[in-house]
C-alpha cells in the first residue's frame, strides 16, 4: 500500500514535470515516461539486434523448456502440424549455404514452415519473448528465450547440439539462416519513402496494368475455376446467412428437404447453444477439431452412471489430459441449466434436430 | 412469366427457406408452377393458411397484424438497441477449417446484406492474434519513446483520460485485412462474399492524429524514419509504419468508432488507424509507439503478411491495399427470386486515395457499363456503387472493376497471377466474378 502511494506521488511529480516537456502546447496532458517503465515495455529486437538484452541459453536448456512449455502445441521437434503450421522442416544444408530455401523456388513444399520463411533470427527471438507460450505470454525468462531459440535453430541444423546461444554470437546464427536472402522489398506496396531515397520499395509503382476497356474487351469468357461442390455446403446453410426479405435469398445448402418451421426441438436448441457458446469451434459433431468430436465423447462415456456430472464439471471448469495435451478452457459464463442441456445433447448423440 | 403480376405488393409470398433442389428444378421447368408450390408451402407454414382469401387480396393487408392492433413495447425496453429478430442471418462468421484455434482466427463481416458504406460496429470483421480482452481503460497506458535518445525529446506516458483531452478528428476509412480474398489466390474456395471479401469493414473513427502526439513528445522529424506500434494483448502485436504516413496526419490514435467507443474486439480503448494500409498495421489495444530509423521485421512482417512470389522470394513490408471492388448483391450463394429488374450493388475502395469510377459487366467482362457512385467518395474509404440490371433469366457473369484517383485499374485474375503466381495469400485485389444460372442461383467463379 505504501509503495502504491509512493508511486502515486512520483507520478504526480512527473505529471507536473511532464507537462512542461515537448512543445508545451497541451499543458497537463501526459507525463514523462520513467526509465523503468520504458525498460518494462520496450522489449522489441530489431534485425541488427538493437534491443536485444544480454543473456544465454544452450540447446540442452532449451530442450528442457521446450518439452515443458512448447511440445503440446508445436510437437517435440517443432514439426507438429496439429495446432499450428510446423515451425521446423523443409530446409536443407544447402539452403543454409545459399540463404535461399530451394523448395520455395521449386514450389514443391507441402506447406511453408516458419523456418522456411523467416529471414531474420531477431524475429524469432522477439516473437517468442513477447508472445509465447500462447496461454502465458511474457512468462519466459530472457535466458529461457535464448535457450528455446538455440533449440529451434538446432532442430533446423543451423547450430550444433552443443551450441550456447548468446547476444554475442547470435549474428553467427543469422549468417546461417536458410532463407536469409529470401526477402524482396522491390514492390509498390510500401506507403513510405522508396528504397531509392533511403526507405523501402519502389515508391508505390503498381505491378499490374489493367485498362478500363468498355466494349468488346475480349472474344471469349474463360472461366478458370468454379466453386467445388463440397465447398458449397462447407460454410453452413447459406439460406440462414442471408436476409429473409429483399430481391434475393440465400441458397439452401443444408442438403435436407425443408420442413415447415415448427417449435425448435430440444436438439435444435442445444445445437444452437453449442454453436453460440463457441463449442463448435473446437468440437465437431462427428469429428475431432481441436478437441474430441461429440461422437467420441458420447462413446467414451456410454453407460457410465456419473457421465452427466463428470462432463458438466469438465465443461464448467475446463480440463486437460483425457483427450491429449491441449487443454479445454473453463466455461464459467455458461449457466448450469445450459450445461445440463449441452451434456444431455452430447451424450444422446448430438443430433441437429 | 409475362402473365405474372410483377409490381410490388403482388400476391406472391416470398419462398424463404423453401428453395429446395426440387424447387429449383421446378423453376427451371416453369416458374408459375414453382411459385404456386412455394405459395402453398409458405401458407402451410403459417398458423392460419387461407388460400381462398389470398385470391381476394394479400392477407397481410386484409387481416390487420398484431402490431397494428395492439400496444407495442415501451421505450428503453432494450437500453442498448439490437437488430430485429428477423435480421439474425447477418452475423460475422468464421470460415470452417481456415484456422485451428478460435483465439488465433478471423471472423468475416456479412457483406452480402449490408447497405451503404458504414459497417455496424457489431458486424465489423475480427482478426485476433492471441485472443481479445475487454481492457479496463483506467489501467490502460500509451507510451511514446524513441529507439535511442534523440528521436523524441521527452518520452511520455498518456492515460486514456489524456488522449481524450486532446483535439480529435473524425474520419471515415475502410480497413481490410491483407489476407482478405487470400483463400481464392489459387482457385475458387468459398461460397459467398462474406468469406471471399468479408475481412473488410468501414467506420467513422474518432481519435487524435499521431503526429500531434509525437510532436507533444518533441519528435525529431529529421531523424525519425519509422514507428513501431505495439498492442497490449497477449501477442503484443507489432508493426512497422513509415513516418511519412504519420507526418501526413492520416494516422490516428483512435478511441471512437461510429459515434461510440471502439468495441473490445476492435481494440478498446485505443487502436491505431492507418488509412489505406492493411488491417494488421491498425494495431489494436495500442499501448506503445517507438520512434526509430530502421524497420523491425516483426513476426507479422517477417513470417506472416509476406507475399510469396513464383520465384520463391517473399515480398516483405507489403502494406498498401490496392484498388479493389466487389459486387455484394447479387453475390455467391444467393438466388434471384424472379426475372426482371435488379439493382446490382457493391463496394469499391483503394488504399491510394479516392475511387474515381466503377464499371460493371454482366457478360463476364466482354462489355462494361459505368456504375452510379452513391454517397460520399472519400479517400481510403469504402464507396458504394449501384447499377440497374434487368435479368432476362439467362446465364450471366457479374463483375465489377474499380479505378482509383491515381488511374490504377483493378486487375483481372489472369493479370494478377501473371505477376504474383497463386501462392501469395496476401493482397489479392482481383476482379471478382459471380455466375448467375437460369434457375437464378448465383455462385463464385473465377474468370481470367
Amino acid at each position: 500500500m505504501s509503495r502504491f502511494s509512493k508511486t502515486l506521488i512520483t507520478l504526480a511529480i512527473l505529471a507536473s514535470a511532464g507537462s512542461a516537456s515537448g512543445d508545451g502546447k497541451y499543458a497537463g496532458v501526459g507525463r514523462g515516461a520513467l526509465p523503468a517503465e520504458i525498460h518494462a515495455w520496450d522489449i522489441d529486437v530489431r534485425p541488427d539486434f538493437k534491443g536485444l538484452r544480454p543473456g544465454s541459453g544452450s540447446v540442452a536448456q532449451g530442450e528442457e523448456t521446450w518439452e515443458a512449455k512448447c511440445t503440446s502445441c508445436h510437437g517435440s521437434f517443432g514439426e507438429s502440424n496439429e495446432v499450428h503450421t510446423p515451425l521446423i522442416g523443409g530446409t536443407t544444408k544447402d539452403d543454409i549455404k545459399t540463404g535461399h530455401v530451394l523448395s520455395l523456388v521449386k514450389g514443391d513444399a507441402p506447406q511453408r514452415t516458419a523456418i522456411m520463411k523467416v529471414a531474420t533470427v531477431s524475429t524469432l527471438f522477439d516473437y517468442i519473448n513477447r508472445a509465447m507460450p500462447l496461454t502465458a505470454p511474457k512468462s519466459l525468462s530472457n535466458d529461457e528465450v535464448y535457450g528455446l531459440l538455440a533449440y529451434l535453430l538446432n532442430q533446423a541444423e543451423i547450430v550444433p547440439a552443443d551450441f550456447v546461444l548468446t547476444d554475442r554470437n547470435i549474428a553467427e546464427a543469422q549468417a546461417r539462416m536458410p532463407n536469409r536472402n529470401g526477402m524482396n522489398t522491390d514492390h509498390g506496396l510500401w506507403p513510405g519513402t522508396s528504397a531509392a531515397r533511403g526507405g523501402i520499395g519502389n515508391g508505390g509503382k503498381p505491378d499490374t496494368k489493367n485498362t478500363a476497356c468498355m466494349s468488346n474487351c475480349k472474344t471469349e469468357v474463360k472461366v478458370a475455376s468454379l466453386l467445388p461442390v463440397y465447398a458449397e455446403s462447407a460454410h453452413g446453410n447459406l439460406v440462414e446467412q442471408n436476409r429473409s426479405v429483399g430481391p434475393v435469398r440465400g441458397k439452401d445448402t443444408s442438403g435436407k428437404t425443408p420442413v415447415a418451421p415448427a417449435a425448435a426441438s430440444e436438439n435444435a436448441a442445444a445445437t444452437r447453444l453449442a454453436t453460440d457458446s463457441g463449442c463448435m469451434a473446437c468440437h465437431g459433431v462427428a469429428n475431432k477439431i481441436v478437441g474430441p468430436g461429440y461422437n467420441e465423447v458420447a462413446a467414451r462415456y456410454k453407460g457410465q452412471a456419473d457421465a452427466d456430472a463428470k462432463l458438466a464439471a469438465k465443461i464448467k471448469a475446463g480440463g486437460q489430459g483425457v483427450w491429449g495435451n491441449i487443454p479445454m478452457p473453463p466455461h464459467a459464463q455458461l449457466k448450469d441449466e445450459s450445461i445440463r442441456s449441452l451434456v444431455k445433447w452430447i451424450l444422446s448423440g448430438a443430433k441437429a434436430q | 412469366m409475362a402473365d405474372q403480376p410483377t409490381q410490388r405488393g403482388r400476391v406472391r409470398p416470398a419462398p424463404e427457406h423453401f428453395l429446395t433442389e426440387a424447387d429449383i428444378t421446378a423453376v427451371k421447368e416453369g416458374r408459375r408452377d414453382f411459385l404456386r408450390k412455394a405459395l402453398i408451402s409458405a401458407s402451410a407454414a403459417m398458423a392460419a393458411p387461407d388460400l381462398a382469401r389470398a385470391v381476394d387480396g394479400d392477407p397481410n393487408i386484409l387481416t390487420l397484424p398484431p402490431w397494428t392492433t395492439s400496444l407495442g413495447q415501451p421505450v428503453a425496453a432494450r437500453p442498448y438497441g439490437l437488430p430485429s429478430q428477423y435480421e439474425k442471418g447477418l452475423q460475422r462468421r468464421e470460415s470452417p477449417g481456415l484456422t485451428r484455434l478460435p483465439q488465433v482466427s478471423v471472423s468475416f463481416a456479412p457483406l452480402q446484406g449490408l447497405f451503404g458504406i458504414i459497417t455496424p460496429s457489431g458486424l465489423h470483421f475480427e482478426r485476433h492474434h492471441q485472443g481479445w480482452s475487454d481492457i479496463d481503460p483506467s489501467k490502460h497506458r500509451l507510451m511514446v519513446h524513441g529507439t535511442d535518445d534523440g528521436f523524441v525529446k521527452q518520452p511520455k506516458v498518456y492515460t486514456v483520460d489524456d488522449i481524450l483531452r486532446l483535439p480529435p478528428v473524425s474520419r471515415m476509412h475502410f480497413i481490410e485485412c491483407g489476407a482478405n480474398t487470400g483463400m481464392e489466390w489459387g482457385n475458387v474456395a468459398v461460397p459467398t462474399v462474406q468469406y471471399s471479401h468479408g475481412m473488410l469493414s468501414c467506420s467513422e473513427f474518432t481519435g487524435v492524429p499521431l503526429r500531434l502526439i509525437l510532436e507533444d513528445c518533441g519528435v525529431d522529424w529529421k531523424k525519425a524514419k519509422y514507428i513501431l506500434a505495439e498492442g497490449a494483448d497477449g501477442s503484443s502485436m507489432t508493426r512497422t509504419i513509415p513516418i511519412e504516413l504519420v507526418q501526413s496526419d492520416e494516422v490516428l490514435v483512435a478511441y471512437g468508432q461510429n459515434g461510440e467507443m471502439l468495441r473490445p474486439e476492435n481494440g478498446y480503448p485505443l487502436r491505431l488507424v492507418v488509412p489505406g494500409v492493411q488491417g494488421v498495421s491498425w494495431v489494436k489495444w495500442l499501448r506503445r509507439i517507438e520512434v526509430g530509423d530502421k524497420p523491425w521485421a516483426t513476426k507479422d512482417e517477417a513470417i506472416h503478411y509476406i507475399d510469396l512470389l513464383p520465384d520463391g522470394q517473399h515480398r516483405q513490408y507489403t502494406s498498401t491495399q490496392e484498388c479493389k471492388s466487389v459486387i455484394t448483391t447479387p453475390s455467391g450463394g444467393q438466388i434471384l427470386l424472379d426475372k426482371g429488374f435488379y439493382n446490382i450493388s457493391g463496394l469499391a475502395w483503394s488504399g491510394r486515395g479516392k475511387i474515381k469510377r466503377v464499371d460493371v459487366s454482366t457478360d463476364g467482362g466482354i462489355n462494361w457499363r459505368p456504375a452510379r457512385i452513391e454517397g460520399p467518395t472519400l479517400s481510403k474509404c469504402l464507396t458504394r456503387f449501384n447499377i440497374d440490371w434487368v435479368w432476362d433469366g439467362k446465364p450471366a457473369i457479374l463483375q465489377s472493376r474499380a479505378m482509383d484517383e491515381t488511374g490504377y485499374v483493378q486487375p483481372g485474375y489472369g493479370q494478377l497471377r501473371a505477376v504474383r503466381g497463386t501462392k501469395s495469400i496476401y493482397h489479392n485485389n482481383a476482379i471478382q466474378s459471380w455466375k448467375v444460372v437460369d434457375s437464378g442461383e448465383v455462385s463464385n467463379v473465377q474468370v481470367l
